[in-house]
């Protein structure tokens, strides 16, 4: 077990999330192929590429679901390359899913409780468990649907409730993927103000999006894959200006 | 969410059950004693059954397996120890193997586990079988057995503890963890929820009470071989009386087992020779009716009374 003084190793505005020379391989096919990826604190970071450049993938690996070939990934300092994705987020890295991934048959509250019961190292009391999940549903405007289902839910606030369910594991990073993916104009604001509103409150974000303008909007740094490999990273503004991005991703 | 007064009534409901059952074998006959033993055996194997299955949707079949276990355990200690510790033995020897089987297997997801549970029941009986046979070199054991109304305490004791078992870990934590891993538990693992464990635990936990109702039932039979003792019958009855009675509250189970249990009694008496058809007649118009078991029944004759939202114990 890891102890608490260990944390101290890294600071501040520093590098969160450290992944070098990545790699995995699905039979003959490179899902992810040498991938680097540094993380910093606080900041929001935006993956985009083509459908199978490899972004789940590469999700899949930060967060332990599948195991990488190759390559080392540390997080806060430690190595957490081969740790299971329960023993991932009690240290602090929470995911959604790209299709999501709630619990039908269990009320929204019953989400969030979990969250917080499962995805801590260490957790409070019962009275303040309710409060902090009751202050992460009033965050997440999901209050006045406590008790409902989650099968009973649009499609917008089961995607509100994926997010809530891993903000109330405490996060300090938090991997969104696709939030924005099925959302109607209206909701997609909502959505992205919610994130800008995350980022505020000092949560690393990792954001896997197709709509541009939510990247370019809330992201202060863009990588780009493609067939696995890292095919540019910058500001939104060097990535739209970037010749090979516009060819491979963007279009004229 | 439950009302308080609905608690108060499951709760006094219970009480009075236990009281009657306390009172059994002071004003009844010895063959009441003896049904009602067979019955809650059932209430136990199938109460256990739900604790694991029924919120993860993992069908095992191998509660004969650790029902067995717990006979075989008793067959060989119950000469020289007193009946509680030895029913303590048998539910532990069936929570290890329980556990060490979970933790290899329960990887394996649907028909593949169930398969699996299916053959546990085989390989283990099988083993016993040749251990016995080229090892001890015996084919059956003689027990020796204490008397029906201790047997009888033993299994409402039994019966007791894991009902209380099951409404504690419905209550906790650990119980929402239990109910995450039966919806997706990619997103379970996900968040936070040791996956592996929480299912082995409480395989091991549930295979607990079949082994302590098999080590108590072991001495009402008196003689007992690999083929009675895991017996496959002790898997199925526990998923059909599941099936029969719902398993979205705790009263589900017993009613179905109960019921269950009560209507083949019966049928074998009366009807010897049709009992199986009659039996296989009622389970496919109970399938075709009553979708949600008794459960369903009983709930939606609370809802027309009370209108409320479902309750959960």
């Amino acid at each position: 077990m890891e102890t608490q003084d260990k944390e101290g190793i890294y600071c501040e505005n520093m590098k969160i999330l450290e992944a070098s020379r990545l790699n995995k391989r699905f039979g003959g096919l490179t899902a992810v192929s040498s991938v680097d990826l540094d993380v910093k604190e606080g900041e929001i970071l935006g993956l985009i590429g083509p459908n199978g450049a490899g972004k789940t993938t590469l999700f899949n690996l930060l967060s332990g679901a599948l195991k990488a070939d190759s390559g080392v990934i540390r997080f806060k300092g430690h190595d957490i390359t081969g740790l299971k994705p329960h023993q991932i987020a009690r240290r602090g890295i929470a995911r959604t899913f790209q299709s999501v991934k709630i619990f039908s048959r269990m009320s929204v509250i019953d989400h969030v409780r979990l969250g917080y019961l499962f995805g801590r190292l260490e957790s409070g009391g019962k009275d303040e468990a309710e409060r902090e999940v009751c202050e992460i549903l009033e965050f997440m405007a999901l209050a006045s649907m406590r008790d409902a289902l989650g099968r009973d839910l649009i499609l917008a606030n089961q995607k509100r409730l994926e997010v809530a369910r891993a903000l109330a594991a405490k996060p300090d990073l938090l991997l969104l993927d696709e939030l924005m993916a099925g959302l109607t104009p209206t909701e997609m604001a909502a959505a992205m103000e919610l994130v800008k509103q995350m980022g505020q409150r000092g949560i690393t974000i990792v954001m896997i999006e197709h709509v541009m303008k939510a990247i370019m909007n809330i992201c202060g740094r863009i990588i780009v894959l493609d067939h696995g490999l890292k095919l540019a990273e910058g500001t939104p503004e060097e990535i739209t200006e970037n010749k090979t991005v516009i060819e491979v991703y963007l279009g004229e | 969410m439950k009302t308080a007064g609905n608690k108060y009534g499951s709760f006094i409901a219970l009480i009075t059950l236990l009281a009657l059952l306390v009172g059994v074998p002071g004003y009844m006959s010895s063959y009441t004693v003896i049904l009602i033993t067979n019955i809650l055996m059932y209430v136990v194997l199938t109460l256990s059954w739900a604790i694991f299955s029924a919120p993860t949707g993992y069908i095992s079949l191998a509660s004969a397996a650790f029902f067995g276990t717990g006979v075989y355990a008793s067959a060989l200690l119950s000469s020289s120890l007193p009946l509680p510790v030895v029913i303590v033995i048998g539910g532990s020897a069936s929570f290890t193997l329980a556990f060490l089987v979970g933790s290899l297997t329960l990887r394996l997801k649907g028909m593949y586990f169930t398969m699996f549970t299916f053959g546990l029941v085989e390989l283990v009986r099988n083993s016993l079988h040749w251990w016995e046979v080229n090892i001890t070199g015996t084919v059956g054991r003689i027990i020796l057995s204490a008397d029906n109304t201790a047997i009888f305490y033993s299994m409402v004791g039994i019966f007791v503890s894991v009902l209380l078992v099951s409404y504690l870990i419905k209550r906790s934590k650990f119980g929402l963890a239990l109910e995450s891993i039966g919806e997706s538990e990619e997103a379970a693992d996900h968040s936070g929820v040791n996956v592996t464990r929480v299912k082995a635990v409480t395989f091991a936990v549930s295979a607990f009470f079949m082994g302590a109702a098999g080590a108590t039932m072991s001495m009402r039979w008196t003689y007992i071989d690999p083929t009675t003792a895991f017996n496959i019958q002790f898997s199925f009855m526990p998923v059909l009386m599941a099936i029969f009675g719902g398993t979205g509250h705790l009263y589900a189970p017993i009613a179905g087992a109960t019921v269950f249990s009560l209507l083949e009694e019966m049928l074998t008496t009366k009807f010897p020779y049709y009992y199986m058809l009659i039996f296989g007649l009622i389970m496919l118009a109970v399938i075709r009716f009553m979708p949600h078991g008794l459960e369903g029944v009983i709930e939606k004759w609370r809802h027309r009374i009370k209108r409320e939202s479902i309750v959960r114990i």
